[in-house]
């Protein structure tokens, strides 16, 4: 460990090597992280099954440092999506993710997640969860086998270590804005969106669709 | 025993007279039933001929002919095949049908569904709310003049993508991006949410007594929360922590599996039976790939039956084994039991993902077959799980678990199901078995070779949680020696009927293919107008089903045993919501 954490350049004696490191703040800081990041026990559809399967004896994930699955959002620090985003569950996503305190990760497990899925074109089903959270990490498959899952939290491991505390909006100064959350009327509202609704229910004139 | 018919011995149409005929429409069976009379015939059919379980009830939109048909599949809980009778009315809003939740109490959600789905207005329902969708949803999307946001055409395969092989994704040809469409004239604004008033006004407040008054609060499980097993909700009103009343509250995973299975062609639907009920997908594929053979008239060889039994059977150990782990994750002994389930649970998805390719999500059979032959060794692979691996394993669990002093003092004589309830409210699998009720498809109305292996039925008589969780115990140990017949007996030859086909010629006709899954009776009704897409695909979900019993079980119970009644039903939001 000592090895990653280590800047280069600054020659440890062998024996002080477990003990001793010199490191910047951002390093030690990002180590400290990527190695404990909890994720929100969260199941969604069929990949949670395969999360599951992900966290148990055999693929393992205390090995990383995430076996802790926290069912209350306020102690986790990653939402796997794990699964098909309906119309109807998505006010509760979003709530959720609004409820988890930063830093904060998302990562869309499988295709549904990413971008709709197989059910894409069904009346209920969200395109994809980045049309309304931020994404972190994308991981394809239907559901993904656990090694995909592995490998995609640690793509997101790769991605803490590149982050700086200068940077990182949880840093700025004042709250962070919370996603506003969208609302079930006759299908599901961004009330980001509504003016574009007017413009699309009010009008006289129907929009012409673009066809190819 | 397979040979034998239970048809009813009396003519219905003699005995009911004019408002009850035959429906002779060609590929079509059963009979066609006034509205008006709907009741009477239902009564008389549950008392005088003993038909007193409902299978299954939806509806089809026969747009063409202007007309709406609700379609219920009635059995005797003794065992054969099922009745089918129909009621059409004119397809003209309001759309009205009697209900029959007096007469089979199971009806109750299936009416919700039919009226959330289809609009057709159940007169006499006790709480006739959209189920899947939210209140306030534009429309019924199963109705076939209803067209999502997405919509390209009636049919696939779209002509804009093939045979050219055109790919672009539609949300760039629409105006928000997104799949949202929105009525005319509708203003966010001022739009008020309909939101959850009617759940929270049906649930049922005691009136409270004179001297000594407490408060009861509703607290709401879900839909995330650890131990509702997915994104499922109840809504439960509680006297300390005592259970007064408790809904149901579901469609939170909602993947509008109907109306895109009505889009598909009949091949394209297999792959999504997988995910219907994700831990047990190669039940789901058998079930569907009977309905449609019905409707095709094929039968699969020899090896492929053995193949399918093999199979079916596996899944139900995955799913029992998991089943299992998670109940006693419930119970609150978090995550170890889970883990020796989940041991063995992967030992048969290395089975699945060398046979078929695929750890869960299965897709293997075909109208006709399997999709391909076992892979070499793999017969040995699984004589050897058989034999060795698995009954060992389940003894080891008998000996953590069965009589273990908190699982005994936590599960026996919590949720109790009398067998008068489980058979009215239509509950089917380890739930309604549980409850005294020896009623297996496998062995009630027989389908594939499951005639030829020799099992037991799985029976427990106390109805409890207790009971149910010692009848998935058995079922597995029943499975495994299906499976151990079934290694010793399998022939060699082809596994499937004549050549594969991407589009598969499905002659006109109605058809309910059903088979014994691990949670129940999971049905698929499916109607064809002889076009390459079903007009009418219709999943008579265990899970579902089983949940309309839940209020039953959990009343008068403590709040915490309200979660392990939920643990022991089994449910799985992938098919509960579809």
């Amino acid at each position: 460990m000592s090895e990653s954490l280590n800047s280069p350049g600054y020659d440890i004696p062998e024996e002080l090597q477990g003990t001793v490191a010199i490191t910047t703040l951002d390093r030690i800081y990002n180590w400290g992280r990527r190695n404990s990041i909890w994720p929100m026990m969260f199941g969604l559809a069929c990949c949670a099954i395969e999360m599951i399967c992900t966290a148990a004896s055999r693929y393992d994930l205390a090995r990383f440092g995430m076996e802790v699955m926290r069912p209350s959002p306020r102690q986790s620090d990653l939402m796997i999506v794990s699964g098909t985003v309906t119309k109807k569950m998505l006010p509760q996503i979003v709530r959720l993710y609004n409820q988890m305190a930063e830093p904060r990760y998302v990562l869309a497990m499988g295709a549904c997640a990413s971008g709709g899925g197989p059910f894409k074109e069904g009346y209920n089903v969200v395109s994809g969860v980045d049309k309304y959270l931020p994404v972190d990490v994308y991981v394809p498959g239907c559901p993904p086998t656990p090694q995909a899952l592995l490998h995609g939290l640690m793509k997101l491991q790769e991605k803490i270590d590149q982050q700086s505390i200068k940077e990182v909006p949880w840093y700025k100064k004042g709250p962070s804005e919370p996603i506003p959350v969208p609302v079930l009327g006759p299908d599901i509202m961004d009330p980001r969106e509504y003016e574009k609704i007017k413009q699309f229910t009010l009008q006289p004139v129907i929009p012409v669709q673009v066809e190819d | 025993m397979a040979e034998q018919t239970f048809a009813p011995t009396v003519d219905l149409t003699a005995r009911f007279g004019d408002w009850v005929r035959l429906d002779e429409r060609k590929g079509y069976e059963g009979y066609v039933v006034e509205a008006a009379h709907l009741v009477a015939f239902a009564t008389a059919l549950r008392d005088e001929y003993g038909y007193d379980y409902l299978a299954s009830l939806t509806g089809v939109d026969y747009l063409p002919e202007g007309k709406m048909e609700v379609v219920y599949h009635v059995s005797q809980s003794t065992g054969g095949a099922p009745l089918v009778f129909k009621v059409q009315v004119p397809r003209e809003d309001p759309v009205t049908v009697p209900s029959l939740v007096s007469v089979y109490p199971g009806a109750e959600f299936q009416e919700r569904e039919a009226w959330d789905l289809l609009g057709i207005r159940f007169e006499g329902h006790p709480d006739l709310r959209r189920i899947l969708m939210w209140e306030g949803f534009y429309g019924h999307p199963l109705r076939k003049d209803w067209h999502e946001a997405y919509f390209e055409e009636e049919a696939k395969p779209f002509k804009s993508r093939w045979p050219e092989g055109n790919v672009h994704r539609i949300e760039d040809t629409l105006p928000f991006g997104k799949n949202v469409a929105y009525p005319k004239g509708f203003d966010p604004e001022t739009w008020v949410p309909e939101g959850e008033t009617a759940l929270y006004a049906g649930l049922q407040h005691v009136p409270e007594e004179e001297d000594f008054q407490t408060d009861q609060i509703v607290v709401n499980l879900g839909p995330q929360h650890p131990s509702t097993h997915g994104v499922f909700r109840m809504a439960v009103t509680l006297d300390g922590e005592t259970v007064v009343d408790l809904k149901p509250v579901m469609g939170y995973l909602h993947r509008n599996h109907e109306k895109i299975g009505e889009r598909n062609t009949y091949l394209m639907n297999i792959p999504f039976t997988d995910r219907l009920d994700y831990l047990s997908s190669l039940s789901n594929n058998f079930g569907y790939v009977l309905a449609v053979e019905k409707l095709m008239g094929v039968k699969p060889p020899e090896r492929a039956e053995y193949i399918r039994v093999i199979m079916a059977e596996l899944t139900r150990i995955v799913n029992h084994v998991f089943a299992i782990g998670m109940f006693l994750n419930d119970m609150g002994a978090f995550f170890t039991p889970s883990l020796y389930a989940i041991e063995e649970r992967e030992l048969i998805l290395d089975v699945f993902e060398a046979v078929t390719g695929s750890r869960m999500m299965c897709n293997y059979m075909r109208f006709g077959g399997v999709a391909r032959d076992l892979p070499p060794g793999m017969l040995e692979r699984i004589r050897d799980l058989a034999f060795n691996r698995l009954p060992a394993k389940v003894d080891e669990f008998d000996t953590y678990l069965t009589n273990n002093e908190i699982v005994r003092v936590r599960a026996e004589g919590v949720g109790v199901l009398t067998p008068e309830q489980a058979i009215a409210y239509s509950t089917c699998g380890p739930v309604l078995r549980a409850s005294g009720v020896p009623y297996d498809l496998r062995r009630a109305d027989p389908y594939g070779i499951y005639d030829r292996f020799d099992f037991d039925v799985a029976v427990g008589y106390h109805g409890d949680v207790y009971d149910r969780y010692l009848v998935r115990m058995e079922e597995i140990r029943q499975s495994i020696r299906i499976i151990q017949q079934a290694v010793q007996q399998i022939p060699a030859g082809p596994v499937i009927e004549g050549k594969q086909q991407y589009q598969v010629r499905v002659p006109a006709g109605e058809a309910y293919g059903r088979v014994e899954g691990p949670k129940g009776e999971l049905g698929f009704y499916v109607v064809s107008n002889g076009q390459p897409n079903p007009w009418r695909y219709h999943v008579r979900a265990p899970s579902f089903i089983n949940l309309t019993a839940l209020a039953e079980m959990c009343k008068g119970n403590k709040v915490a045993d309200a979660v392990i009644i939920l643990g022991s039903i089994d449910i799985v939001l992938g098919e509960t919501d579809r």
